[in-house]
């Protein structure tokens, strides 16, 4: 303890209190503590007597310590019932030190001496006395006599036991069971729904009407409503494989992929921008969802699918593409707020990949384990950190990732453009000013704290430049192109951030800090905007590094307990391989037969897209504490199915919508409000909400205003003022708009900066992806119609779909409006809605007339022949369609 | 029984077993009557979200308004006098005293830097106020200052998660989100829960009024400060009232009979939803009309001059927001992030933000409203005793201060004139009374009549709360 001298009253008195504090947070922080008066103190006495194990000590352990560390459960890996495993210790190492009681971690937490943790949890805290007694017990040895082991031990040893529950139990493919009307039947699904349907004694519901099953399948499997002329075509058509041909080609769309990465993107967190702080723009994170986007047209098999994105890089010779894959893991949030620590935010990032894929794959929610060992799931804190080992030696890379047609133009311009960017970097002293920049970071790596100045200019390599503390340690010839590029494109654009006044002085970089420096910062990005590109990826590589992994105690990123080395999951199996196993390695056991986990989970999210729910309804949680399946074999059945056709997702696609049950009608049955509220027997189809996406993308299309191209960068449409004001400090704007046809994208392209959702999005349930999301809340709010009504871009749309409506079909009011019901909704109005909208336009008519000027806003495009009165009135009319219930459901 | 009543049936079945144990029986039955479709001239079942409930025990507050002080202040130069620091000025702490410091940009040996404000006490109380706050100390018997809070962040976005969210990482709901979904909202005409914000934007960004996993009915309606209050608002140029009534209707025409088509009680609640947004057309407009209010209320607020023009504005949208019956107002002020500075920032700052929040203490003590409107300023964390300096030029700072920090409550049940917990001579740790986030949020859905560890909501396998799996309520500062 520091001594010092200072004036007395009541700051000596608060001092005493605070240097008390000290010593109990000190004795937790170190378990190798030095006998001390201080802590002593804090014990409580040892007992003077000899100590008989059984007698004293036994009942202690038993009475107050087994029930979560012994047979049963070892909670932070402690089991205290015998004694091999109580001297071996817990996580955090071992907690009797024989002789030595005042270190021995059990004493000291049940003596509640360090901070904010005390054993045993709940119930009275142990007496001084019983206290007294395990020290006096570790002090005279810690003797355990071998009668007093339990007989347990012999038996326990050979690991924990299996889990009973049903998700982790081994798949077999049921066979379908025997129904009473095989006719109903068009699939093996079908036995399965019909089966239950009559054990419940309830009829299933009738096939959905032509329009709507057309309407359903056409969002389902593609994002967007039929068109008109698709509508009467299939309408017409009475061959009865005219359904299947329907389903083929649309599984054969390109906007299949887009449809269905919507889902897998909420799974993978996927993003534009790093999240908190400065939530910096990703430029090249979109080169992930162009994967996604084409793995799922291509119909890449799920295991491959599966294998790509956990390990691409590390496949054997690894093409662009399976790198790119990785992509998924670079997701994640990254805070590059000044201040925070880079490690902890890297053990942030590695703890969301581990439990990121723990969900996705396997449905458990691992996370909880991050901090102690999973309370209703055979999940322990070791298990966590045996999967979060295989994602800790991952580093961050960015690599050329060349979409077809880039390559050649980029080549051909590449000598010009190397010499252009030399000059400049020439000419700007850029060479002659690096190396001492570098030496200086160099040092301030080595010398943390010792300089403020250089401390945050290397805390800025570190956080602006992706691996830059990495870079910069590598002599210049061992740095690969990029990376050299990358090093020089830091230092000349975020000079401003590294460069300070103090620094300057030293190293003579005046010419940088005028107030209007000739320093290149922008002309570099002007030069390479000025030639063509080569698009770029962000991917993940292990790391020449090869750092160990450890279990944190509660969690903490700065506080290591015993050293784990990469494995899955102890209660689900094992791998071959206990010492070095690699991503690759978990990739594979992960579709492996050993884990009946990745198809169960996998089968059931794609049918939740289809009815509303899963067939397990917590598709994110398959523990425990998730709900059983309603109809378990069907959901095995599927699975297997789906392995079986070598994990085709097209396929399982195709085995649903093809079914019976997929295609019954969703109205609501009476009868079955009280006997079925949440519809888990599956007599009807449910009506479902579209997602955010497929709101806009469904405006789009029937206006006519889509511009379907596949794939590609992310676009800004206009954002109305004031949104950019969430950013923090206002930092983030939303610097360009697209222009053009940009602005008319999917809703999947549309740019997702995290702190500043594009507000349609946000209020239609999107989330701004911080976390991996199985399933997305429908909620139904005043927000929601404000939007619909006024956002400009539905305005917009119903403007153009009056044009269309008016410039496709010349003929009367209840031809134009059966056109307009097509267009919008996929059927014929009825003649009360006929009439209804009839007498809605004539009272706006009404109302233009009486309002000067008024029409003509609404409807700003004149129309040959046609008054612009009616065209705002069908305008309004447009705008009632885009607003009804049905137009914004997949009935 | 018509599909429609036992489409009721359905939908309150559904929506209480999503809320598990956090909705008492006793809210129960108010739903039953909020939408009681009996006392409905319509068929349709009125299925509200926002619907009026009870919470679990007899409340204090009804609404709650948080001042969230983004940046952090100092608490050292508003609100926790210490003299003591002026003997260690210039000089560091031996590293005794630092050794556990979380900071986040200096080194734990920076020179101690006294306050070189005076402060006053006030009041009955005697409660001491910095002159940077001479309004707020005159609302000092009104006021229960809070001087030993903690938290684990000690970076901004991670510690506004933290006081909003209960938890450092993204992803979980605001407590206006929490409150909102466990009370709805008293008004039928406004959001429930809405979010107004001056000076830079907030720390979080959106996150901080997000709804996490609940269902985005609860999470906070932006009131802007361009454009619409609320976003599209406003009807599209052309469109009059009585067009946009003809319109609503016909929708509503088409609607009803999609929903006897189909009985889904989704397209009741889509009705329900169009018919709150137009009656929001009508009500906004009129909450951001200040001509009905007197000349003297206006200029205690400040709402018409510099440097109070936006933050005394807020406060009194806050005011007649909480007249309507608004449950949850969030207004966010910002940035107060003085590493370089300080006394030109919480100069500035302090002329922007104390007199209005003084005058919002007052006006809602006059009208009645205190008792049940519970006041909270709120930052994510403090400020240190040492100095930031990053150079010589730059203008002297404070660091990040997580483990000891002042912020105040005021009405809704909160004992009135009480100072909690000491801290130490110079400010850098808690003496006795250690407050931390958690224990305030429990406190807080305490007031509004919540065990905090029973609102909860189910989500991936788990009870989740606000309070994490911390928070005890306060006691000895509840009325």
């Amino acid at each position: 303890m520091v001594k010092r001298e200072v004036v007395g009253g009541t700051f000596m008195k608060n001092l005493g209190k605070i240097l008390f504090f000290l010593a109990l947070v000190q004795t937790s922080s170190s378990l190798g503590w030095a006998e001390g008066s201080q802590n002593a103190l804090s014990l409580p006495p040892v007992a003077q007597k000899p100590i008989d194990f059984s007698r004293d000590i036994e009942p202690i352990l038993k009475g107050r310590c087994t029930m979560c560390h012994g047979e049963a459960q070892q909670l932070s890996g402690l089991r205290l019932d015998q004694r091999s495993t109580a001297m071996q210790g817990g996580y955090s190492g071992p907690v009797i030190i024989p002789h030595k009681s005042s270190e021995s971690k059990l004493v000291r937490i049940v003596s509640g001496v360090i901070k904010d943790v005390v054993m045993p949890p709940s119930g009275e805290r142990l007496s001084d006395d019983e206290v007294g007694l395990l020290r006096a017990w570790i002090d005279q040895g810690a003797s355990w006599p071998l009668e007093a082991e339990t007989a347990l031990e012999a038996t326990a040893s050979s690991g924990r036991k299996k889990s009973s529950h049903w998700a982790y139990q081994p798949l077999k493919k049921p066979v379908p069971p025997e129904i009473d009307n095989p006719k109903w039947a068009r699939s093996p699904v079908d036995h399965f729904i019909l089966a239950r349907l009559s054990k419940e004694g309830v009829d299933p519901s009738p096939e959905a009407d032509k329009y709507t099953l057309f309407r359903r399948l056409h969002l389902d499997l593609i994002g967007m409503p039929p068109t008109p002329a698709q509508i009467t075509a299939y309408i017409k058509d009475s061959d009865p494989a005219a359904y299947e041909t329907w389903v083929d080609r649309l599984l054969e769309s390109p906007h299949y992929g887009e449809k269905w990465a919507m889902q897998w993107l909420d799974l993978a967190r996927y993003a534009d921008s790093d999240g908190y702080e400065k939530d910096l723009v990703r430029p090249h994170a979109w080169r992930y969802r162009h994967w996604v986007i084409k793995a799922l047209n291509d119909d890449m098999p799920f295991d491959q699918f599966t294998v790509e994105q956990i390990a691409g890089d590390l496949l054997p010779n690894a093409t662009t593409e399976q790198k790119v894959a990785t992509g998924f893991h670079r997701n994640t949030l990254k805070n590059r707020e000044g201040g925070v620590k880079i490690e902890q935010f890297r053990f942030e990032e590695i703890i969301d990949r581990a439990s990121t894929v723990g969900t996705v794959w396997m449905g458990l929610t691992v996370a909880c384990a991050q901090c102690h060992d999973h309370k209703y799931d055979p999940i322990t804190q070791k298990d966590f950190y045996s999967l979060f080992s295989f994602f800790n030696n991952a580093d961050e890379v960015n690599i050329d990732a060349p979409l077809a047609g880039e390559m050649g133009p980029f080549l051909s311009q590449w000598p010009r453009y190397r010499t252009e960017r030399e000059e400049l970097l020439q000419k700007n002293r850029v060479y002659e000013l690096m190396p001492a920049w570098e030496e200086k970071m160099r040092l301030a790596a080595r010398n943390p704290g010792k300089w403020t100045d250089l401390d945050h200019a290397y805390d800025a390599l570190g956080k602006y430049l992706d691996n830059g503390h990495g870079i910069v340690e590598k002599s210049p010839s061992e740095r690969t192109r990029k990376e050299t590029d990358s090093l020089i494109d830091h230092f000349v654009v975020n000079y401003h951030r590294i460069i300070t006044k103090e620094f300057n002085k030293e190293l003579n970089y005046k010419d940088l800090l005028r107030g209007n420096s000739s320093f290149p910062s922008g002309k570099l990005q002007d030069l390479k905007d000025k030639f063509p590109a080569v698009s770029e990826a962000q991917t993940i590589a292990e790391s020449a590094q090869g750092r160990k992994s450890n279990i944190h105690i509660r969690g903490a990123w700065n506080q290591k307990g015993i050293e784990v080395s990469s494995a899955v999951p102890a209660f689900l199996g094992s791998l071959e391989n206990t010492t070095n196993a690699s991503r690759i390695d978990l990739a594979e056991w992960i579709i492996s037969e050993d884990n009946p986990l990745t198809a169960r989970v996998t089968v059931n999210r794609i049918w939740q897209e289809y009815f509303g729910a899963g067939l397990v309804r917590t598709s994110e949680n398959f523990g425990s504490q998730g709900e059983t399946p309603t109809h378990p074999n069907l959901l095995d059945w599927l699975a297997a199915d789906f392995i079986e056709h070598d994990w085709s997702l097209k396929k399982i696609h195709k085995t649903i919508v093809m079914s019976t049950a997929y295609r019954q009608s969703s109205a609501a049955r009476p009868e079955l409000v009280t006997q079925d509220p949440d519809n888990r027997w599956l007599a009807r189809q449910q009506r479902l909400r579209l997602p955010a996406e497929l709101v806009r993308d469904s405006t789009l299309a029937v206006s006519g205003l889509l511009y379907p191209k596949i794939g590609g960068k992310s676009v800004r449409p206009p954002l109305p003022p004031g949104v950019t004001g969430l950013s923090y400090g206002n930092s983030q704007q939303w610097p360009e708009e697209s222009d053009g046809r940009d602005r008319y994208r999917r809703g999947l392209y549309v740019l997702l900066q995290r702190t500043i959702p594009y507000p349609q999005m946000a209020t239609f349930d999107a989330t701004s992806r911080e976390i991996t999301l199985c399933k997305r809340e429908r909620s139904n709010t005043p927000l929601q119609s404000l939007n619909l009504l006024n956002d400009p871009v539905f305005t917009e749309a119903a403007q153009a779909l009056a044009v269309r409506i008016l410039s496709e079909s010349k003929q009367s009011f209840s031809e134009r409006l059966l056109h307009a019901f097509q267009i919008a909704l996929a059927r014929t109005p009825s003649d009360e809605e006929l009439e209804s909208l009839q007498k809605y336009y004539h009272r706006q008519t009404q109302i233009f007339e009486q309002e000067p000027g008024a029409a003509e806003k609404l409807a700003p495009v004149e129309l040959a022949g046609i008054s612009r009165i009616e065209t705002a009135a069908w305008t309004g009319l447009s705008s009632v369609l885009l607003n009804l219930d049905e137009f914004i459901t997949r009935e | 029984m018509t599909i429609e009543q036992l489409a009721a049936i359905q939908s309150r079945r559904r929506f209480l077993k999503k809320c598990g144990a956090g909705i008492s029986t006793a809210a129960f039955a108010n739903l039953l009557s909020a939408e009681g479709y009996s006392t409905d001239s319509s068929k349709l079942p009125r299925v509200n979200p926002m619907a009026p409930r009870r919470p679990h025990f007899a409340p204090k507050a009804k609404n709650i308004i948080l001042m969230y002080q983004s940046g952090a202040p100092s608490q050292l130069d508003l609100f926790d006098p210490k003299p003591g620091l002026s003997k260690w000025n210039g000089e560091s702490l031996p590293p005794s005293l630092t050794k556990d410091l979380k900071l986040a940009f200096i080194k734990p040996n920076a020179k101690i830097m006294a306050s070189p404000y005076k402060f006053k006490r006030y009041g009955q109380s005697g409660m001491e106020f910095s002159e940077l706050v001479p309004h707020l100390g005159t609302c000092a018997d009104d006021i229960c200052m809070i001087r030993t809070m903690n938290t684990e962040a000690f970076n901004h976005d991670p510690g506004v998660l933290m006081l909003t969210t209960g938890h450092t990482q993204f992803g979980r709901p605001s407590i206006g989100s929490w409150v909102a979904y466990g009370l709805g909202s008293e008004s039928q005409n406004l959001p429930g829960f809405v979010v107004l914000g001056s000076g830079k934007g907030p720390n979080g960004g959106s996150n901080i009024w997000g709804n996490g996993f609940l269902p985005s009915a609860y999470q906070g309606t932006r009131f802007r400060t361009t454009g619409d209050p609320i976003l599209y608002l406003a009807n599209n140029e052309g469109v009059s009232r009585e067009l946009q009534r003809s319109r609503l209707d016909v929708i509503r025409k088409l609607n009803e009979k999609r929903y006897e088509e189909t009985g889904d009680l989704e397209i009741a609640a889509r009705i329900n939803s169009y018919e709150l947004a137009f009656r929001m057309q009508i009500a906004a407009p009129g909450l951001l009309d200040f001509s009905d209010e007197p000349q003297h209320i206006l200029d205690a607020y400040g709402a018409e001059k510099e440097p109070t023009q936006a933050f005394g504005t807020n406060c009194l949208l806050a005011r007649r927001m909480v007249e309507r019956g608004v449950r949850f107002v969030m207004l966010n002020h910002g940035d107060w992030d003085a590493h370089q500075k300080i006394d030109e920032n919480h100069r500035e700052n302090c002329s922007m933000v104390d007199q209005p929040a003084a005058a919002l203490i007052k006006d809602l003590k006059q009208r009645g409203l205190l008792d049940s409107t519970l006041v909270i300023w709120s930052a994510e964390f403090g400020r240190t005793p040492m100095i930031q300096l990053d150079r010589p030029d730059a203008g002297a700072g404070r660091d990040h201060h997580p483990d000891c920090y002042s912020l105040w409550l005021a009405g809704g049940g909160i004992k009135p004139g009480t100072i909690l917990g000491e801290t130490d001579d110079i400010g850098l740790k808690t003496v006795q009374d250690k407050v931390h986030v958690h224990d305030l949020q429990a406190t807080v859905l305490h007031c509004l009549g919540f065990d905090h560890e029973k609102l909860t909501f189910h989500h991936e396998g788990r009870d989740f709360r606000l309070t994490d799996v911390g928070g005890t309520v306060i006691d000895s500062i509840l009325l």
